[in-house]
């Protein structure tokens, strides 16, 4: 069985807001009986001009389930403007994290809501611009959304591609070119940090508390956690972040290696080049 | 949770209780190297041998045209590579494509590795196409691989047919055969394959115990080079107490194979009528004439996989899926897909196996729960529109 949270369980066994709308003013479908999962959701608006009610229907498995359900929480009583602005990760996040291999699930539900937001605003039924190049064609993912699944998740893998777009899934033929444009994403982000003449912004206090943290968590925890490791975050004092090693790395002969080389100059490159990291025990 | 009703055995069965008690002196006071050069070690391997004559009796084989191996996968890795190795490059493999990855995985290795790989269609019902296989046998040598009996569907293909054509050119046949042992009749001296896998999970006996029959004069490389166990063809110390366990295993399957097949196979058939009157928009995959008796795969359209088998683990239900969403891939079972399903219903598939432990008050449970679960889940569906 799949490590499933509570909370996705929850949601699946007693999924919310499920069935339709007369007369919704929004409506978007996406996915297909032939991907395997597949997501419309409707709303309406309340006098306030918020959405009053929302309804879902979806096929697929539990966290597909799980996930249209909580997103339907997630946007009422919201405007449309702010509901626009739910990403798959806010999604994932409301269930208590999704498994790798099911992200893609959390994407097929912010794309279900910005269709029906599209849907609300102009009147059309699909999203999708026929110009658009298919890149793949098992599950018909667009280079648009794979550079855009790409730039807001932070991926740097074809094989997380994969996990929250489904793209390269299928027949594998795609994945040179998914690679590409992974890595023209990734040259973005490096260009971005280093573009001349830009002077590194000035993060506030609570920027860099949780920067850090997101760094910690989305970055350096999974990849110690592969190995059966894992690291806590116990203090931020200005540039001095106090860690400590969990599970595996605690105690490993080599941890002092992935304090520096790997967390210490993560955090450096991401946050800010003064940070130093510090194991607990020796702070 | 209310009681357990376990409808996945062909996944994995329990351990017969008489399977049990035969093994645990192996695991307490009989604990010696069957390979050792004195008289503890020495009855110790007169139990292995008896059940190496309980195996072979279950097929009609020689014991000494059975090596132990330590599950199905093994057996299926052996056979093909210790085949391919002796063949060489030149030879083609012939395969179907609803094998299962131990086979399938295998052959795709030795592709990459030079050989011609022929992967046989099969059709609506799982059956392969066996005017494929007559052309893909002209040629020159091959090594042809196909199974007894589908894990997913239960089709049965017609290995005696199968066997009698590869054998008329010259080539070389292995069968797969771990879903068949056990639970239809088998013979070797009829039907004239040259290797067969055989596991122990499958029959009641424990995890991590399989066979491999290689019929005498078979040349088959060496494929786990150690000690001089099993006559020099796959070294390593015996796992004695899952030996004696699968002898114990067969020798039951032999005794009670016509009169389980009798009563499982109506048991599976009331729970197919039964599904098929409550739940509309279901259809049945397999071969309805020639099929496992205890198998039952079974497709409810515009609902998914992995969303019917959480709700019926809620119920105590265990069963299984070609869903791709149950598997962590994103295709669903190349099984169903190669039969050609059309997508209404190659998502949710749903495979209840029975066995000799299954009663009529287990097929109950199933028929009064899975219509419930099926009008939930379709209930969500944007596919239903009724």
């Amino acid at each position: 069985m799949w490590d499933y949270t509570d909370q996705v369980m929850d949601h699946f066994r007693n999924p919310r807001n499920v069935g339709k709308i007369e007369h919704p003013d929004g409506v978007g479908t996406v996915g297909a009986l032939a991907c395997g999962d597949a997501l419309t959701l409707m709303f309406k608006l309340g006098p306030d001009g918020r959405i009053a009610e929302v309804k879902f229907q979806t096929f697929g498995c539990a966290s597909a389930i799980a996930s249209s359900s909580v997103l339907t929480e997630m946007v009422i009583g919201k405007t449309v403007e702010e509901a626009g602005r739910i990403t798959n990760k806010q999604i994932a996040d409301a269930l208590g994290g999704l498994p790798d291999q099911k992200m893609h699930c959390s994407v097929m539900g912010r794309e279900a809501l910005e269709a029906a937001i599209h849907n609300y605003r102009t009147g059309e039924t699909g999203m999708r611009n026929l110009d658009e190049r298919i890149v793949c064609t098992c599950f018909g993912v667009s280079e648009n959304e794979i550079l855009r699944i790409t730039r807001e998740n932070g991926l740097s893998s074809v094989d997380e591609v994969v996990n929250f777009c489904k793209a390269g899934g299928g027949c594998g033929m795609c994945r040179n070119e998914i690679q590409k444009l992974v890595d023209g994403v990734i040259a973005e982000r490096t260009q971005a940090k280093t573009a001349p003449g830009d002077a590194p912004r000035k993060l506030t206090n609570l920027q860099k508390i949780k920067l850090i943290e997101e760094i910690i968590t989305r970055e350096i925890r999974p990849a110690l956690q592969r190995d059966h490791g894992d690291v806590e975050l116990v203090d931020i004092s200005g540039d001095r972040v106090t860690i400590a090693f969990r599970g595996m790395c605690a105690g490993c002969h080599a941890s002092e290696t992935t304090r520096h080389s790997l967390i210490e100059a993560k955090l450096r490159e991401c946050v800010a080049p003064e940070i130093t990291v510090v194991e607990e025990s020796r702070s | 949770m209310s009681r357990l009703v376990y409808l996945d055995n062909n996944a994995t069965t329990c351990v017969a209780p008489e399977v049990r008690d035969a093994m645990l002196p192996f695991l307490t006071d009989l604990w010696g190297n069957p390979s050792s050069m004195h008289a503890f070690g020495g009855r110790v391997m007169r139990h292995v041998e008896e059940a190496r004559e309980k195996v072979a009796a279950l097929i009609h084989a020689d014991p000494s045209e059975i090596i132990f191996t330590s599950c199905g996968t093994e057996s299926n890795n052996a056979a093909i590579y210790g085949v391919a190795e002796i063949l060489g490059p030149q030879a083609r493999l012939i395969t179907s494509r609803v094998e299962h990855p131990a086979v399938l995985g295998p052959c795709r290795h030795f592709r990459e590795h030079g050989h011609t790989l022929i992967e046989l269609p099969v059709d609506g019902v799982g059956q392969v196409d066996l005017a494929a296989l007559r052309e893909a046998l002209f040629g020159g040598q091959c090594l042809v691989s196909l199974m007894w009996a589908n894990n997913e569907t239960g089709t049965i293909f017609p290995i005696d047919e199968i066997a009698a054509l590869v054998k008329s050119v010259g080539g070389v046949i292995h069968t797969d055969a771990v879903q068949a042992v056990g639970k239809v009749p088998l013979d070797v001296r009829r039907t004239p394959v040259d290797l067969l896998s055989l596991s122990g999970h499958k029959l009641h006996a424990p995890k991590g115990i399989g066979a491999l029959y290689v019929r005498r004069g078979t040349r088959l490389k060496t494929y786990m080079i150690g000690g001089h166990q099993e006559h020099g063809r796959r070294g390593g110390t015996e796992n004695v107490p899952a030996i004696v366990g699968l002898g114990q295993a067969a020798e039951l399957a032999a005794a009670s194979l016509a009169g389980e097949a009798a009563r499982v196979a109506p048991l599976r058939d009331r729970l197919e009528s039964g599904l098929l009157a409550t739940c509309p928009d279901a259809r049945v995959n397999g071969d309805p004439r020639h099929r496992l008796p205890n198998t039952l795969n079974i497709s409810f359209e515009f609902i998914e996989g992995e969303a019917i088998l959480y709700h019926l683990s809620d119920l105590g239900i265990c069963a299984s899926s070609g869903s791709a969403c149950s598997s962590g891939s994103l295709e669903p079972s190349h099984v169903i897909r190669a039969m050609g399903v059309p997508f209404t219903a190659v998502h949710g598939s749903i495979r209840f196996s029975l066995s000799r432990y299954t009663t009529a008050a287990d097929i109950d449970t199933v028929l009064e729960h899975v219509p419930r679960v099926v009008a939930k889940l379709r209930a969500l569906s944007p596919f239903v529109t009724t």
